[in-house]
């Protein structure tokens, strides 16, 4: 039935849109019909054209107002703060540049709208004008070539100072795993063609390495608030990508290839919670589950804010649920969480 | 040199002094006469675009409305769709196909394909391309790898799935997608056939430009366009065939058991064999197409940008020099820029760097171009056909999305904007949507000159309006969800609570997206019906000044009865005057390419 009537309703739309189109070309008979703009034409969207400046413009208005708040929260990194003041001084010098050129382009479009008789400008070239207009972006984007490559080279410098903790994140059509260091801070050789599923080593941990049995997977990623995370990255089957989006951190998992990647976490969990703008996405978006279980309908149930690890490269069907937890804590909860995880040689040996 | 042009061309002449007795068959079907491939091209291409454009709805529909049932989606997507809720797998073959389509069979061959074929010849004064029968061919090889493109939708696992980008091990792997089975395959020969497609057309363009034009037609007074689709078709040369490698030895990989692109997996409870290779290899040589492919997409859209502006505003174009130059410094540029799409593969962190200093250099000439446009619309007399809005247009989008190119250009910033709705936002305005208002700039320019026939005014206002306000509408939001986190290619974002109070910026996107698709049958319905009911158009419509508006309406192959004109000045001498304000050519504000110098006129600016 509903068939019936979505068809019916465009077929009489369709005849609507004819008809009128008809009278249209009806009532146009006596001006010329040459299908070249003429002065109405271009009076009509010279003025069009200035609208559209002022729709940019109010998208963009609307947009800021309604949507900032949807950015993400604070950097929950070391290197975040600076990512996101880069971030912010880009987007001002990309501000003021849209409003001028939109402005132009519009204005001009409006201003210089075509009348019979009215004489163009034969205006060519001046070298000095593109002079100006050459050299102004050269010396605005050498500054952010700059500031960006200094940022770019100390975040992405991995090294072993400050004892940083070694963390492995491990990627698999859909899931992630987590393998610390250990006691000896110190990851055990592992390749894929290790994995023993039958004995658990779904890693592929080299059960003979000394340094793996102390190893500790968990399929939580728990840090230590204000110490310097060494990330190594590893995948199993297809590419993934380890995204981090609160820590502004995010790096491809390469099967057959370690990545690395490294920062420091400097918010944890809780007082992320308590960060006013936090409160405020959580309050918003449990209002709209809540309207959802009202409804009977899924993902109703109440959210509390954690930061959390997406899969950002697509990797297959279930790509869009690819996550793991992240928490940040002080350095007595983590220690006190680490000693309740078996390590590696204990789950091993509970296998024999 | 010009003399053995002329003496070439006259050879030509003589050769089409009598007129073939043609058949349906070499006329309609398999022709040589580049005006006629020109159609061909375009109208295979709309009909992808068509396509390409509908799987977006689709995938939209689904973004705004996640998991909900749409009998729109057990219409087309039967199986796929059991009761009428998109299937995950679905879903990512719709983003992959729909990429794959608008990039390479609309905006590659519709764009430059149709632009190139047709006013190459036309506008540089010859009888047609250097070679008729590899640009028929050419035309061919696209028809069958389009044949081939979409039948891979109608096979029982599912087209390719991989994302446009076919990042190996997921497109290697048929257990790691259903699509990744034939459909790749299919996929992947049909891109094998289209870069063949694409290298023959490219290089008889570049034969053409070189040696078939016209007398006194001299590089430096080449139309803009020509320049453009010159410059497109090198890059094509220099770049497809790089990914007809990586797409060879994907095909190795995966048939015939190699390790290019392979190490180390363990996938559905076994290791596979494959030792040594390298995804991140599969990733440079992809993308050492993948970028300068954007140019390939953009450049002809500037080109008739740049024609059809300067023929509107009855003004020449600001800065020739200065936009040839532009031309040529971003078809070098783009060729070093891959690997700005690369900054987290795991490459090695300095390469980055280097690619961001050059990405952002690349910016510098597009600056210049986009002032230029804007200094040309200054004190003219601007006269708003469709094909002149759709040009502003176009350097509003360019505007708007290369902007924004500047955060995702930077190593730095791309971290976190990486593979979200902004870098979805970006392309779709910088090069998806500016490249396709050059496309329809084109259509409205040009269509007197292929179909001879008027397109009606008003629909294509109606076009433009709605298109350029739905354009923005759904892509400026878009910013603010990739920014927000939100990762592309996810099927739907209900996993993440985060992301639950974006939903509605999804809804507001998507009803523009429906409103801009159905903007979409105003065009065709315009297109088709003016091709069989359109206004007789005249010689010269747009009082344009180039060679192709000296050819008769009346299509033949040799394009002219009797001499090819001879060319005197540049493209763009519209309003030009003498001292005391009157024009050349008195009561006329152009003067056309093949007019002599007046007495005592001063050839200005090349």
């Amino acid at each position: 039935m509903t068939i019936v009537l979505t068809i019916a309703v465009l077929v009489l739309v369709a005849i609507a849109i004819w008809q009128m189109t008809k009278i249209f070309e009806l009532s146009q008979i006596k001006t010329d019909n040459s299908q070249i703009a003429n002065d109405k034409d271009n009076k009509y969207n010279g003025y069009l054209l200035f609208g559209f400046l002022i729709f940019i413009y109010g998208i963009t208005i609307f947009s800021f107002a309604k949507y900032s708040k949807f950015l993400l929260p604070e950097a929950a990194s070391e290197h975040g703060g600076e990512y996101d003041l880069l971030m912010y001084i880009s987007f001002v010098i990309i501000f003021i540049v849209q409003t001028i050129t939109q402005a132009l382009l519009h204005y001009f479009g409006y201003k210089y709208r075509g009348e019979k008789g009215k004489k163009a400008l034969f205006y060519a070239d001046n070298d000095k004008l593109e002079f100006i207009w050459t050299i102004i972006p050269v010396v605005v984007l050498a500054g952010l070539i700059l500031w960006g490559l200094y940022t770019w080279t100390n975040i992405m410098d991995v090294n072993d100072e400050d004892d940083p903790l070694i963390v492995e994140l491990y990627a698999q059509q859909f899931n992630w795993t987590a393998r610390y260091g250990g006691e000896d801070n110190e990851l055990g050789m592992a390749n894929v063609r290790m994995i023993d599923i039958n004995k658990a080593n779904v890693l592929g941990l080299d059960e003979s390495d000394p340094y793996a049995s102390d190893d500790i997977i968990t399929k939580e990623l728990h840090l230590p608030v204000g110490r310097k995370v060494n990330f190594r990255f590893r995948s199993q089957d297809v590419l993934h990508s380890a995204y981090m989006p609160h820590f502004r951190a995010q790096m491809n998992c390469v099967p057959g290839m370690i990545t690395e990647f490294s920062f420091t976490p400097t918010i944890t969990t809780e007082e992320m919670r308590q960060n006013p703008e936090v409160i405020e996405k959580v309050k918003r978006t449990n209002k709209i589950r809540a309207e959802r279980a009202a409804l009977g309908q899924p993902n109703g149930d109440p959210w509390e804010f954690d930061y959390v690890l997406l899969c950002n490269k697509i990797c297959g069907k279930s790509h869009y649920n690819m996550q793991m937890k992240i928490i940040v804590e002080t350095e007595e909860e983590y220690q006190k969480w680490l000693e309740e995880q078996q390590t590696f040689g204990q789950t091993m040996a509970s296998m024999n | 040199m010009s003399a053995i042009v002329q003496e070439h061309t006259e050879d030509h002449a003589h050769d089409h002094g009598h007129h073939h007795k043609e058949t349906f068959i070499t006329k309609y079907i398999f022709s040589q006469d580049h005006k006629m491939i020109a159609k061909q091209y375009l109208i295979t291409g709309l009909i992808m675009g068509f396509i390409g454009i509908g799987m977006s709805l689709l995938f939209r529909m689904q973004l705004a409305f996640p998991g909900e049932s749409f009998l729109l989606f057990e219409w087309f997507l039967g199986d796929w769709a059991p009761d009428g809720v998109m299937d995950a797998d679905i879903y990512l073959a719709l983003v992959t196909i729909h990429g794959t389509i608008m990039v390479f069979f609309v905006l590659t061959a519709g764009l430059s394909g149709t632009f190139s074929n047709l006013l190459i010849p036309l506008q540089i004064g010859a009888r047609d391309m250097a070679s008729g029968f590899l640009n028929m061919i050419s035309y061919w090889l696209f028809f069958i790898s389009s044949v081939i493109m979409v039948s891979s939708i109608f096979i029982e696992a599912g087209p390719a799935a991989a994302g446009w980008t076919i990042y190996p091990p997921l497109s290697a792997l048929p257990m790691a997608q259903p699509g990744s089975g034939l459909g790749m395959t299919l996929w992947l020969v049909s891109m094998a056939v289209f870069i063949a497609s694409s290298l023959m057309g490219s290089l008889n363009y570049i034969v053409t430009v070189i040696n078939l034009r016209t007398k006194g037609m001299s590089m430096t007074r080449l139309p803009l366009t020509i320049w453009a689709f010159f410059v497109t078709a090198i890059i094509g040369v220099i770049s497809f065939p790089v990914l007809l490698s990586a797409a060879l030895l994907l095909i190795m990989d995966r048939s015939f058991g190699t390790s290019f692109f392979l190490s180390d997996i363990f996938i559905q409870g076994e290791v596979l064999h494959y030792q040594g290779g390298s995804p991140v290899l599969f990733e440079h040589l992809f993308w050492f197409l993948g970028h300068p492919e954007v140019y390939i997409v953009l450049l002809p859209a500037l080109g008739i940008t740049s024609e059809v502006m300067s023929t509107n505003a009855r003004k020449p174009i600001f800065g020739y020099r200065a936009m040839v130059a532009s031309i040529l410094a971003i078809a070098f540029l783009s060729t070093i820029v891959w690997g700005h799409h690369m900054f987290i593969s795991g490459m090695n962190p300095f390469l980055g760097s280097v690619f961001t200093f050059t990405t952002l250099l690349i910016a510098i000439p597009s600056a210049v171009k986009a002032f230029n446009y804007i200094t040309t619309l200054w004190k003219g007399n601007l006269q708003l056909n469709p094909a002149m809005l759709f040009s502003i247009g176009l350097v509003s989008t360019f505007i708007t999305g290369g902007l924004t190119g500047i955060i995702l250009g930077d190593s730095t910033l791309d971290i976190n904007v990486h593979d979200t709705y902004f870098v979805v936002a970006h392309f779709h305005l910088v090069m998806g949507i500016s490249a396709l208002y050059g496309l329809f700039a084109g259509v409205y320019h040009w269509f007197p000159k292929m179909f001879g026939k008027m397109m009606n005014k008003n629909l294509g206002y109606v076009h433009f309006w709605v298109t350029a306000v739905c354009a923005y509408g759904v892509f400026f939001p878009m910013h603010f969800v990739g920014m927000a986190g939100v990762p592309r290619r996810y099927y739907e974002n209900t996993a993440f609570p985060m992301f639950d109070e974006l939903t509605d910026v999804q809804v507001l996107m998507t009803v523009f997206a429906l409103i801009a698709g159905a903007a979409q049958l105003v065009f065709a319905y315009n297109f088709v019906h003016s091709i069989f009911y359109g206004r007789p158009a005249e010689q010269n419509p747009w009082k344009s000044n180039t060679l192709e508006w000296t050819a008769p309406v009346k299509h033949f192959h040799g394009n002219w009865e009797g001499e090819i004109p001879e060319v005197h000045r540049w493209a763009y001498d519209y309003s030009k005057t003498w001292d005391n304000g009157d024009y050349i050519i008195p009561g006329q504000d152009y003067v056309p390419q093949h007019i002599p110098l007046q007495e005592n006129e001063e050839e200005l600016q090349h």
